[in-house]
Formats: structure tokens, C-alpha cells, sequence
């Protein structure tokens, strides 16, 4: 069906701070943040940055800087790689359990939870338990299919950073035009609402 | 009822702006359509076989006067002059414009209404005993439990993308009105062992190409720990509900293959970590809610002129009216009315504007301003005065929707079929219009018998659990219709089964007339409803009189 015609001028924009609560213009100076680059891949804080993360495929050599492995190579090469120094960050595909990793988690400055589709929400509970229940505290970053309408929720649940390709996502993120919701009617991991909004939050934020 | 507070009415502001930014953005282009879909779902915007569709949410079916004179002004400016209330207590428009919803939702957030999560892969629209809050057989009104269900479920960030859709239901009496075992959670509020209130917690049923009857998967769930556990619940579902099939990706399916024990147990566990956590509910909390769906004022001496009133030339069918379609209030001298949409040859759930607009006048004169949309698709006026009864009778009579058939043959559930919906295989409307027609003069002698119609085999028509179920499908390009046999959506909920070969369109009719004489015929008494003499004679002598030569 055609769409039709006549839409009203856009409602004043939302704009969506994608910093965390406490984070600074950089939350993570030990680690790898990249440096800010209008062209680069990572969507951090309020800028795009460079990537300064590598994604060796399984069997590559691994460089002596930042690299992101996957879970199975990881479990397959822990014991040689306990004496490495340069970051370590993981990635974790939909289906794949942390529970068994939740030793192993604290020699990770960065966790890439992947959204192969958009409709694949399983990062969404993966991001919460590295949060809640294995209190992850490096970077968590959304990879694969990140799509504006997502990038609100995806904070809320507490990721901070986001390797986007989508177009019209990078310009609506650059342009502060990411349309959110800004009240809350639920905890989350990355933000409470405000005290008194909602008494059943208020003690979360108490 | 619920009122919207200012953090209430902000939200569901920003959201109307939100979907506007998202209309724009398709109808400019940036967003193709497969990138609108999920979003245009999440905020009730189907695209039909003919037009745009919106599914506005109807919460735990409580509706004011107010309210329905905005969905009676929507569907005169903006639709074609009716809406189409569904089985899961919503109301639909069929022919909107997509430009103009954007400003539809805006009059509806006028009223406090809106259309989130009404489709999508998240957690639907809570829903609820149509009674609520007014039948005398409810533990309590379950109706505060929904709203905070309907809060903590808005726009949750965790449970926005889930394998698939999730829908809940909440009642609160042993007679189950709300066919709460076929929801993926069914709540069951009661008294506990120790005193407080609780829940019976039910998980894993639903309907569609598969279905199920839920599971019991705890029996003694305090109520403050009631988001808790759902929420346990949605993280398990949404970790390893499966996502590569949608025909296999409801919370039954992960229930069914891995058992109720093995689900609850991780579910336990989950919920163990997390109970004491910022969702546990506290009681002033709960009691804050309630306060909401306080009862009204009612008269506590009603005048006692009443029921059986002087008796005028409409004096019979008033009575049968009062017969069928009232229930028993827990306020002496009250009533619970239920509207029948389902004139005789009429569309099932459907309403005009100027219906809705004499419905509401009754709310608001006769019913403490309170509508309710039953799953069944009809409406009620929850508190009515016995002594208010004949003019309610009458002033219904005026609009046409004062048939006297609530739970009679011709109170038949129907999806919007192959007429509106673009997954339908068959259409639904007409076959309920026959059987409408050819059963009405004998539907007082056949009793209760619950007929449900679906045309496809997503079965939004509930067919799996009509006491005559009938469902439509596609073969060789013509429509067709399987016949189902004892099924029940109630207490005692159970799956009906396919009688055998289906029929055509006509065909179909004449087959329920024939199963409805062989019940006549063999029936105990008139005390032996359908289902009961189903249960007794078992489905022989029905094949029988449907297929023997």
C-alpha cells in the first residue's frame, strides 16, 4: 500500500544522553577507548570514536594490542593467554551462557554482546546478568544489527558503547535525534527514575 | 478506576512523539518497511489485507465514559463509523490513515489511553476478569495487580524484543472468565495459607498452530514478590525461548520441551537472586493502587422495585434479558450487565459510534461511569442498580443490543477473518452470522454453548476452545472450515478436538445445526448443557450425525 501523504512536522526532538550515570567524556582512561573520529565505528558517550579493538578470527595470530576473542577460543587458549598484557575483551553470541565464564569475567575490560537481527533480543538478559549478577563493570558494547529505536533500551540495560553501521542511525545519533522515552517505569541496570515517580523505585534509588 | 498521574500522562506523551519521529521517518524514506514493522507494532499498527489497522489498548478491559466517547469520536472522524472489540479486551479501527495516527494517539493520550504494546514481540496488554472488582465471587479485584503488571511491562528495555508475543492474564475467583490457562502467565489471586493475598501461577499455555493448556508452575506466590517472578520468568523466556521458528517460539513451546520442572527450576533460581531486589512490590504500594479501583458509592437501600416490576408489553423479553445477560454483584441490590454485541446476524464485537456513544451515556447515568470489554467480545455495565434494569434494557433495545443471549449458541466469538486480516485463510464474520441466524429461534432451548470461530490457524478466535470450535483454512484455494468438538477456555479449560473431515462454507453451518440437534436429542435434560452431555456421550454419536450417510 502506498504510504499517504500529510505528516506533521516532526514533534520536537528527544535528545538522549548516551552517557551512563558518573561516566565522564572518558570512562575507561586504563583501557581501550579509541579517539574520537567523526567516521570511526564506535558510537561512546556522545561522539564516534575509532575502534581500537581488534577481531582476530579464531586461529589468527593475536597483536600485542586490544583484541576481542571469541568465547570459544577463549576457553580453548585461557591457560596460554593468563600472562598477556594488553586488553583482553570477549564477545558473546545469542545462546552462548556466561554463567560458566563468571570467573573468568574480571580479565576482561570490554564484553561485544552480538545482535545478529534486530529482532534477536537476547543480549538484552545477557547485559543485565554481566551486570546484576556478575557485576561486570568493564565496557559492554552492542555489535551486529544496532538500530536507533534499540540504542535507549540498550543503554538501559548497560551497555556503553555501540559499533553502529546503520546510516540513518549514525546521522540520527550525530544529529541528537534519537526519539526516547525518557521516563521509566521500571529499574534498570543503567539508570533509576527518579525518586518518587514511582514509590516501588524508590527504594532502589534510596 | 486507574487515573493517569502526571509521570503517566508525560510518558505516553513522549511516546505519541516518538512514533511520530518513526512516521515521518518512514514516510520519507529513511525507514523501509521492514525497519517500520517492529516499530509500527510496538505501537498497535498492523498492516491488513485492505488498509493500516490500529489496536488501541483497552487495560484489563475497564474503560470510562469518557474513554469510550474518545474511541466513539475517533471512529467517526478518523475511521468509518464503528470499531471491532477483540478477544483480548481491546478495541480495533480498520481503516485509518497512517499519517493521521500519529494524531489518534494523540486524542487517545487525551483520555489516557494508548495503543502500546498491543502487537510486537513484548508483553501485550494485561488482561482481567470482565467482572472485576464487582462479581460477587472474587477474592479481591485483581484489577490493581494488572495496572502494576501494565506499568512495570510499558516499554520494559529487557522484554521489548522477545522470541514472541507474551500475554498475561489476571482474575481473582475460581470461575475463570479471563481463560487465563491459555495466556503464556496466568494469574490466579487468592487468599494464601497464611492469610495475605497471592497468586497461583500459571505458565506456558496459549493457542495458535500448537496449543496448550498452561502449567502450575508455583501455587503460593506472595504478592509482593509478583514482578519479581515475572520477571525471573521473562529473562529465562527471553535467553532460551526459541527465535527459528515463530511457530515454535511462544514461552509453551520451551515449557513443553523442557517440562514444567526443569522451567521452574531455573526460573527459581533466578528468581531467588533477584526477589529482594528494586521490584519487590511494598504493600503500601499495592494498597496505593487499590485505592484506585476502590468500589464506588453505592446505594446501600436500593428501592426494592425491581426485577419483577409491573409487567409492560416488553415485560418476557425483559425478563429473559435479565436471566441471561445479569450477574450476581457483591453489593445487594446491584447488578453486573453484560451487552450483548452479538445481535442476531450481526458482526461480532462490532460497534457503531453512535453505540459506543449511547453505551457511554448509560455508563456514566446508570454504572458509576465504568465500561468493561469482556473477552468474549461483548461489553459491561459493571454496577447497576436492580431498580435501573428496565430502563438499561430499554435504552439498549433503542440501539439494537439488547439481545438476550450472553453464553447462548448464538454469542459467538469471531476473529476479523479473511474480511480484514492478512493472515486469514477463511473468512470468520459471515459462517457467525449464519449459525447466528439459523440457531436464534432455538437458542434459549439449546442453553449454554460457547461457539468459537478463527480463519486461520493463529486461532485469534479461540476455536481450540469453543464448545464448538470451528476453524477455517485454505484447501484447493477454497475457504474451508474444521469442526471442533469440547473444548472450553474456562476453569476447566480443555482443547477441543477436530470432529473429522471439514465442510464448505455452507457446509459448515448445517454441520453445527446438525451437532446442536444430536445434543437436543440426547441430552439428559435441559439441565445438561452441551459440554456436560459432551463429557458423557463422548464424540461418537456427534461423528455420527455429521458424517453417517
Amino acid at each position: 500500500m502506498p504510504l499517504d501523504e500529510g505528516v506533521r512536522p516532526l514533534a520536537p526532538s528527544l535528545s538522549v544522553d548516551l552517557r551512563r550515570p558518573g561516566e565522564g567524556s572518558d570512562p575507561f582512561p586504563q583501557q581501550a577507548p579509541g579517539e574520537p573520529e567523526p567516521d570511526g565505528p564506535i558510537w561512546r558517550g556522545s561522539a564516534f570514536h575509532t575502534d581500537a579493538w581488534a577481531r582476530p578470527a579464531d586461529g589468527e595470530l593475536l597483536p600485542d594490542s586490544p583484541v576481542i576473542l571469541s568465547k570459544a577460543r577463549w576457553l580453548a587458549e585461557r591457560d596460554g593467554l593468563a600472562g598477556r598484557n594488553a586488553p583482553l575483551g570477549l564477545q558473546i553470541e545469542p545462546g552462548e551462557a556466561i554463567d560458566d565464564l563468571a570467573a573468568d569475567l574480571g580479565r576482561f575490560a570490554l564484553i561485544a554482546l552480538s545482535f545478529p537481527k534486530f529482532a534477536d533480543g537476547r543480549a538484552f538478559s545477557t547485559a543485565r546478568l554481566l551486570r546484576d549478577k556478575h557485576g561486570f563493570t568493564g565496557e559492554l558494547r552492542a555489535v551486529g544489527a544496532v538500530l536507533s529505536d534499540q540504542i535507549p533500551y540498550m543503554r538501559r540495560v548497560g551497555f556503553d558503547t555501540y559499533a553502529v553501521t546503520h546510516g540513518p542511525t549514525r546521522r540520527a545519533l550525530v544529529e541528537g535525534r534519537i526519539a526516547e522515552v525518557t521516563l521509566h517505569y521500571q529499574p534498570s541496570t543503567a539508570d533509576e527514575p527518579p525518586a518518587g515517580t514511582r514509590p516501588w523505585h524508590r527504594r532502589s534509588g534510596e | 478506576m486507574y487515573r493517569y498521574d502526571e509521570f503517566d500522562a508525560t510518558f505516553v506523551r513522549q511516546r505519541v512523539a516518538q512514533f511520530r519521529d518513526q512516521v515521518a521517518r518512514r514516510v520519507s524514506g529513511e525507514l523501509n518497511e521492514d525497519e517500520f514493522k517492529p516499530l509500527r507494532l510496538r505501537n498497535g499498527v498492523y498492516l491488513q489485507l485492505h488498509a493500516y489497522m490500529l489496536r488501541i489498548a483497552v487495560p484489563y478491559g475497564t474503560l470510562s465514559s469518557r474513554q469510550m466517547r474518545k474511541l466513539a469520536h475517533i471512529a467517526r472522524v478518523y475511521d468509518r463509523g464503528y470499531g471491532h472489540f477483540t478477544t483480548r479486551q481491546n478495541l480495533q479501527f480498520n481503516w485509518p490513515r497512517l499519517s493521521d495516527i500519529p494524531d489518534i494517539l494523540d486524542e487517545l493520550a487525551d483520555v489516557e489511553m494508548h495503543a502500546i504494546q498491543t502487537s510486537g514481540n513484548c508483553i501485550r496488554n494485561v488482561t482481567a476478569d470482565h467482572f472485576a472488582g464487582a462479581t460477587a465471587d472474587e477474592v479481591a479485584d485483581p484489577r490493581p495487580y494488572a495496572e502494576i503488571i501494565r506499568q512495570w511491562s510499558s516499554l520494559h528495555p529487557e522484554f521489548s524484543f522477545l522470541p514472541r508475543k507474551f500475554k498475561v492474564a489476571v482474575i481473582a475467583s475460581e470461575h475463570d472468565r479471563a481463560a487465563m490457562k491459555l495466556h503464556d502467565i496466568g494469574l490466579h489471586l487468592k487468599r494464601l495459607d497464611g492469610g495475605g493475598l497471592g497468586f497461583a501461577v500459571w505458565v506456558g499455555g496459549g493457542m495458535g498452530r500448537t496449543p496448550l493448556i498452561a502449567k502450575l508452575i508455583r501455587d503460593d506466590l506472595p504478592e509482593e514478590d509478583l514482578l519479581t517472578y515475572l520477571e525471573a520468568i521473562l529473562r529465562i523466556y527471553n535467553l532460551h525461548g526459541r527465535r527459528d521458528n515463530i511457530y515454535k517460539a511462544r514461552i509453551k513451546i520451551l515449557v513443553d520441551a523442557l517440562g514444567i520442572e526443569a522451567v521452574a527450576a531455573q526460573v527459581e533460581e533466578e528468581w531467588l537472586r533477584i526477589r529482594d531486589g528494586a521490584l519487590k512490590l511494598p504493600e503500601a504500594e499495592i494498597r496505593r493502587i487499590e485505592t484506585y479501583f476502590a468500589p464506588p458509592a453505592f446505594d446501600e437501600r436500593p428501592p426494592k422495585a425491581a426485577v419483577r416490576a409491573p409487567v409492560s408489553h416488553d415485560g418476557r423479553a425483559f425478563d429473559r434479558w435479565v436471566a441471561r445477560n445479569t450477574h450476581a454483584h457483591k453489593q445487594p441490590g446491584y447488578a453486573i450487565v453484560t451487552i450483548s454485541l452479538k445481535p442476531i446476524g450481526g458482526i461480532p464485537g462490532d460497534a457503531s459510534a453512535e453505540q459506543m456513544d449511547a453505551i457511554a451515556d448509560l455508563a456514566e447515568r446508570y454504572s458509576f461511569d465504568e465500561v468493561r470489554v469482556t473477552h468474549e467480545q461483548n461489553l459491561v455495565l459493571p454496577h447497576v442498580r436492580l431498580g435501573d434494569l428496565r430502563e438499561v434494557y430499554r435504552a439498549l433495545k433503542a440501539i439494537g443490543l439488547a439481545e438476550a443471549n450472553a453464553g447462548l449458541v448464538t454469542d459467538i466469538i469471531a476473529c476479523p477473518g479473511l474480511d480484514y486480516c492478512a493472515l486469514a485463510n477463511a473468512r470468520s464474520i459471515p459462517i457467525a452470522q449464519r449459525i447466528s441466524e439459523r440457531l436464534a429461534a432455538r437458542q434459549d432451548q439449546i442453553g449454554d454453548l460457547k461457539i468459537k470461530i478463527s480463519g486461520c490457524i493463529n486461532a485469534c478466535g479461540h476455536h481450540h476452545v469453543g464448545h464448538i470450535g470451528i476453524l477455517g483454512v485454505e484447501k484447493r484455494g477454497e475457504e474451508h472450515y474444521q469442526l471442533l468438538l469440547g473444548g472450553s477456555g474456562a476453569e476447566d479449560a480443555a482443547l477441543g478436538a477436530i470432529s473429522g473431515p471439514g465442510f464448505g462454507p455452507d457446509g459448515i453451518v448445517d454441520a453445527v445445526e446438525k451437532v446442536v440437534e444430536r445434543y437436543l436429542e440426547l441430552r439428559a435434560g435441559p439441565d445438561e448443557p452441551f459440554l456436560a452431555a459432551y463429557a458423557r456421550l463422548g464424540d461418537a454419536p456427534f461423528k455420527e450425525a455429521l458424517y453417517a450417510a
